[in-house]
C-alpha cells in the first residue's frame, strides 16, 4: 500500500493508502474523492483525470507517453505540472505523492 | 411529427449497428446525431488511429470501421438526422415524443440512447471574460472565412484545426499562433508548412503561451498571454479562434428522469433497458455490472435492445430468431433475394 494526497480545488486534501499496481485515478474513483471524472476509464481517451502534481514530485514520475502531453493540450487550464491520473502507476516509489486536482475537468 | 419503431441517440458504431440490428428484424428506425457527420467518436476523436480488438477485424482504423458499418446499411433505407442534438423526450399515451434542438419531432415507442459519452462541445478557454465575445470575436469553428480578411486573428491550440487554420487564414489575415507547448500534435506537413510560413513573417507564432485575459468593451482590442516562466505580453487583436478539442457533455440526457450513475445511465443486462419504459441506453453510455467501454460490447447490446424494441413496435407479432445465413425473411430484407 502506498500513500497518496489528493488535495482538492477547496483545498480539502484527502490522504488514502492505494494499492500498489493501481493508478493514482483509480485510488481517486474508488474512493469517491470528488473533482476527477475518468469518463474514458483509463484509456488516456479523454482528459478528464488532469491532475497537477507537486512539483518536487515532477522527475521522480515515470515519463509521459506521447500520447498524454496530447491529450493534455485539451484538459482544463494545463500547466508544466500537469499529468494525466490514469497514467500514473502506484508503487513504492510514489509513496507520499501529493496531486492536486484541478477546478474542473471539462 | 415523425413516426418511427425506434429512434437511435447517437451515429456512432453502437448506434449504426443497432440500426442493423433494427431493420434486419423488419423494424423503422431513424438515428439522430449532434455532430455533421457519422461515426461518433471513431470519426471525432480516432478516424486515423488504428482499432484492434473488433472480433474478425485485425486492424482498421475509427474511419474505416465507420465505413463499412455504413456498407452493411446499404441495404436498408435508414435516415440521418446529422447535426441534431435531442433536447426533450416526453411520454405521451404509448410512444415517446422526441423533440430536438431544431424542433424536429418524433413519435416512437423505444429510444435507443447510444450516445457514446454524451454530445460533443468545444472545450473553451478559461478565463470568464471570454463569454462575453463569444460568437461576436471569438470563436471555436470558423463558418465563413471571410469575416477574417484583413484583421488580425490569433488563434489558440496545437492539432491540426489549429495548424490548418494558421495556414488558411494567413493568406487573407495576419495571424498569431499560440500554443501552452513547442511540440504540435497536427500532420508534419502542416507543421512544415506553418514553420515555413512563420519564417518568413506570415505567421507570428508564439509557444508556451496560455491566453490569461481578454480586453476589449464589445469589440475585442487586445488580449494578455502569459508563459510557463511569468512572461506576460499584450497583443493587439481583432478576433481569437480556440481549437482545444472536443469535450463531453451529458447535456440534455440528464435531465430525462433516467438513473444515472455518474455520467453514465443504468440498464438491465436483458434489454439494455432504463429506469424508463421504452428508453434503452447502449454503448459507452450505459452502465451495468461488469461493464466494458468496447466497441464490441456496444454491438451486443445494440442487438439485444433491437429485439426489445420488437415486442413495443409490434405487440401483436411475435418475434422470431432467424439467422441470415438460412432465413428466406433475412435475406429478402438484405436484398439479397426476391
Amino acid at each position: 500500500m502506498t500513500k497518496i494526497s489528493y488535495i482538492t480545488h477547496e483545498n480539502k486534501t484527502y490522504t488514502i493508502e492505494v494499492q500498489n499496481g493501481l493508478t493514482v485515478m483509480e485510488g481517486a474513483v474508488q474512493n469517491d474523492i470528488p473533482g476527477i471524472d475518468a469518463d474514458c476509464g483509463g484509456g488516456m481517451a479523454c482528459a478528464t483525470c488532469h491532475v497537477y502534481v507537486k512539483e518536487d514530485w515532477l522527475n521522480k514520475l515515470p515519463k509521459k507517453e506521447d500520447g498524454e502531453e496530447d491529450m493534455l493540450d485539451m484538459a482544463f487550464e494545463p500547466k508544466t505540472n500537469s499529468r494525466l491520473s490514469c497514467q500514473l502507476i502506484v508503487s513504492d516509489e510514489l509513496d507520499g505523492l501529493v496531486v492536486n486536482i484541478p477546478s474542473k475537468q471539462t | 411529427m415523425i413516426k418511427t419503431d425506434a429512434l437511435i441517440i447517437g451515429a456512432g458504431p453502437t448506434g449504426l449497428f443497432t440500426a442493423h440490428q433494427l431493420k434486419l428484424i423488419g423494424l423503422e428506425c431513424e438515428v439522430v446525431d449532434n455532430l455533421d457527420k457519422i461515426g461518433g467518436q471513431c470519426i471525432e476523436l480516432y478516424p486515423d488511429k488504428p482499432i484492434y480488438d473488433i472480433p474478425a477485424i485485425p486492424e482498421c482504423t475509427g474511419e474505416e470501421l465507420t465505413n463499412n458499418l455504413i456498407k452493411q446499411l446499404k441495404p436498408f433505407d435508414i435516415k440521418f438526422h446529422l447535426s441534431e442534438r435531442v433536447d426533450e423526450v416526453k411520454k405521451e399515451k404509448d410512444n415517446w415524443i422526441v423533440r430536438t434542438n431544431n424542433r424536429k419531432l418524433f413519435s416512437t415507442p423505444n429510444v435507443i440512447i447510444a450516445g457514446g459519452v454524451g454530445s460533443f462541445e468545444p472545450r473553451k478557454f478559461s478565463p470568464k471574460e471570454c463569454e462575453k465575445f463569444e460568437n461576436k470575436s471569438l470563436f471555436y469553428s470558423v463558418k465563413d472565412k471571410k469575416l477574417f480578411k484583413g484583421k488580425i486573428v490569433t488563434i489558440f491550440g496545437g492539432g491540426d484545426s489549429a495548424l490548418d487554420w494558421a495556414v488558411e487564414l494567413s493568406k487573407i489575415s495576419k495571424v498569431n499562433l499560440i500554443h501552452r507547448r513547442d511540440e504540435f500534435r497536427g500532420s508534419q506537413a502542416t507543421l512544415d508548412k506553418v514553420k515555413e510560413l512563420t519564417k518568413i513573417g506570415n505567421i507570428r507564432l508564439l509557444t508556451k503561451y496560455q491566453l490569461v485575459n481578454i480586453i476589449g468593451k464589445s469589440d475585442i482590442e487586445s488580449i494578455v498571454i502569459k508563459s510557463d516562466d511569468g512572461d506576460t505580453q499584450n497583443l493587439k487583436t481583432d478576433y481569437v479562434l480556440g481549437f482545444f478539442g472536443l469535450i463531453m457533455q451529458l447535456g440534455p440526457i440528464a435531465n430525462w428522469g433516467l438513473n444515472l450513475n455518474k455520467k453514465t445511465i443504468e440498464v438491465d443486462t436483458e434489454k439494455f433497458q432504463t429506469n424508463q419504459k421504452g428508453i434503452y441506453a447502449i454503448g459507452d453510455i450505459c452502465s451495468y455490472p461488469g461493464k466494458l467501454k468496447l466497441i464490441l460490447s456496444g454491438f451486443h447490446e445494440g442487438a439485444l435492445a433491437a429485439r426489445a424494441c420488437f415486442k413495443l413496435a409490434k405487440p401483436n407479432e411475435k418475434y422470431r430468431f432467424e439467422f441470415t445465413t438460412t432465413s428466406s425473411n433475412l435475406l429478402k430484407r438484405l436484398g439479397k433475394k426476391e
